[in-house]
């Protein structure tokens, strides 16, 4: 397991009382959530739970309607000012990748440091080699996202988000978009991530992934969070009856 | 034949000879059921009875360079209506001594518009240098410097006012169809409203309309002693009329952009305005490009609606032309001839198009 970095001490995400409702739809029920700096938190759950609506809201891709989320001491509202600036502080690896199709690579990585840091675009290419060696797919910084497999094009998703430099990193089902043999390579490159104390909430079913890494597993069910417990706890001995039964279907 | 069967499956065999080469080709694509043979038959009659007729009457029988009662006795076609009378069909009633500027404004625009059609050429400079070059040009056209007399734009026509009409109208509607189809897609209710009622009042009416509008009922508004010049309410209306056009054909690309794009550019930080010019419009404007090309090929056609409201435009001087009784009845070269300039200039359109297309491509 890797070791724990996470200081107690140290809030960066605080979810209090949180309601949200699509129409008359009630999709998120009352969640508290407190994540440390450093922290890493696995959320699993059934299908149509709130799992993406969940991270979604800390990053206002979804609005939410009551309660309070304050990330890095700034409180989401409606000021889209303010919601910019969490964003360019939270990135986001989506289930389908979202590259823009018609920006190469190296383009898609220099986007965010370019306009939103206004970094200098040599040093924002620079920036974004260094992240592409380190998703070990540098050679391909000239292609388009078209020309590469799906593995591939997630790690550059990972690597675009990272070259913003976040504080926090949300994970929305990485792998389950992808073809059997190519989910460890993108496991792998969150693990990494994750060794050198990256901040991540990940959405996943990879139960080897949560036991390695995190420090946390949350369950959802019905827009709740059921249980809350340690990988270890989880995954041997389910504290709800919910989390059990939805174990013991992916399990077997 | 033994031969082959021993070789089948290690060496590649030629295809049958009847399957390659010119006859190949002909078999295959021509005759290749008893219909397409028939269809090919028929097509060939049909050639042969127009081409050859048709090319005894431009060329073997045609007069070039004669005046109008020499084309009466002539067999075939009268190209004389033409070049006898070029320099008015193309520059109408501006003066006849001053007509070399006209004709340098026409090749300083040609020229701007074959160096912009390569992409690598695409900067800011071409940027600036583009409203720079039109204003030369109007200079060149209007004068008042430089010694240049003043040609007041009443006098203008020919294929300079089509020109204008089309250059002006087609890159002021573009822009203008780009915000309006953004407008239409806005979160802001009102701007949206706006953009909704915009668009579907203009589509509700013809160009026609919309031109006498401008010419006769547009100055009645306007307080005593304040006029607009008429050219300048012709060129509002053609683009008012073309842009809501553009706007929609620019919505269909909109929601044809998957939200996962806009969420990725969001979740950058990226502000409305960087996330449309940078991510959406690169690709919602890609995907529109034939049916833009379409509308704006229209709009260039559609220039010629300003005869209603009179002004003289390139097919108006030809109209005059004709109405002359030394060229009375030649009507059929002379539209042939303005059909060939306004193909020129929609082919190339259509080609640019094309080319831009294929570079685009990712
Ligand atoms: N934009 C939306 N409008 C209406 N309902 C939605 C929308 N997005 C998600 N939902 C519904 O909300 C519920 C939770 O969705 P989601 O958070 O995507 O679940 P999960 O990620 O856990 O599978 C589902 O029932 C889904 O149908
Ligand atoms: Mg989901």
């Amino acid at each position: 397991m890797v070791q724990s970095t996470a200081s107690a001490s140290e809030t960066i995400i605080e979810i209090v009382g949180l309601h949200k409702w699509f129409g008359d739809f009630h999709v998120l029920k009352d969640i508290n959530l407190q994540v440390n700096r450093g922290e890493r938190i696995v959320i699993c759950g059934p299908s149509g739970s709130g799992k993406s609506t969940l991270i979604r809201c800390i990053n206002r891709l979804e609005e939410h309607q009551r309660g309070k989320i304050v990330v890095d001491n700034i409180e989401l509202t409606k000021d889209i000012k303010n919601i910019e600036k969490i964003r360019t502080e939270v990135g986001m690896v989506f289930q389908h990748f979202n590259l823009f199709p018609h920006l190469t690579i190296l383009e898609n990585l220099t986007l965010g440091p370019i306009w939103v840091r206004k970094t200098a675009r040599a040093e924002a290419e620079e920036i974004a080699m260094y992240y592409l060696e380190k998703v070990h797919i540098a050679e391909q910084a000239h292609k388009y996202p078209g020309q590469l497999s799906g593995g591939q094009q997630q790690r550059v998703a990972i690597a675009r988000s990272l070259c913003m430099k976040p504080k926090v990193m949300l994970f929305d089902e990485p792998t389950s978009a992808l073809d059997p043999e190519m989910v460890k390579e993108v496991l792998d490159v969150m693990i990494d991530l994750a060794q050198e104390g990256m901040t991540m909430l990940v959405v996943s079913h990879e139960m080897g992934f949560a036991r390695s890494v995190a420090h946390r597993v949350l369950f959802m069910d019905y827009g709740q969070i059921l249980e809350q417990n340690s990988p270890e706890e989880f995954f041997n001995n389910p504290g709800h009856d919910r989390s059990k039964l939805f174990l013991s279907q992916i399990l077997h | 034949m033994e031969k082959s069967a021993e070789t089948v499956g290690s060496v590649d065999l030629k295809p049958p000879a009847s399957d390659v080469g010119a006859l190949g080709w002909i078999k295959t694509n021509l005759f290749n059921t008893p219909f397409n043979s028939f269809l090919t038959l028929l097509i060939l009659l049909c050639l042969y009875k127009t081409v050859p007729p048709f090319i005894k009457w431009a060329f073997l029988g045609g007069v070039w360079f004669t005046n109008g009662a020499q084309c009466k006795v002539a067999e075939g076609a009268c190209w004389s209506v033409v070049t006898q009378n070029l320099r008015f069909i193309l520059f109408g009633f501006y003066p006849y001594e001053q007509q070399w500027r006209p004709a340098v404004a026409i090749v300083l625009l040609i020229g701007f518009l074959l160096y912009s059609r390569e992409r690598r050429h695409w900067n800011r400079k071409l940027l600036v240098a583009w409203p720079l070059g039109l204003a030369v040009m109007g200079f060149i056209m209007r004068g008042g410097i430089f010694g240049l007399p003043v040609v007041e734009t009443t006098k203008w026509s020919g294929i300079i006012l089509t020109l204008l009409l089309a250059i002006f109208g087609l890159t002021a509607a573009y822009p203008l169809g780009v915000l309006l189809a953004l407008g239409r897609r806005s979160q802001l209710p009102a701007i949206k409203m706006l953009s909704v009622i915009y668009i579907e009042l203009i589509r509700g009416v013809p160009l026609i309309s919309l031109l006498f509008m401008a010419s006769v009922m547009f100055p009645l508004f306007l307080p005593e002693g304040i006029t607009v010049d008429k050219i300048l309410r012709a060129q509002v209306a053609i683009i008012l009329f073309t842009a809501a056009y553009i706007a929609e054909v620019v919505r269909g690309g909109l929601q044809a952009i998957p939200k996962g794009q806009y969420e990725a550019a969001e979740s950058l930080g990226l502000d409305y305005y960087q996330k449309m010019r940078l991510i959406i419009l690169p690709q919602a404007l890609k995907i529109v490009i034939p049916p833009t090309v379409s509308i704006l090929i229209s709009a260039f056609k559609d220039t010629s609606l300003v005869v209603i409201i009179g002004l003289f435009d390139l097919l108006k001087t030809t109209q005059v032309t004709l109405s002359n009784p030394e060229w009375m009845g030649f009507s059929a070269e002379a539209y042939l001839f303005i059909s060939l300039v306004y193909f020129a200039g929609c082919f190339s359109m259509s080609n640019f198009s094309r080319r831009l297309e294929d570079e685009l491509r990712t």
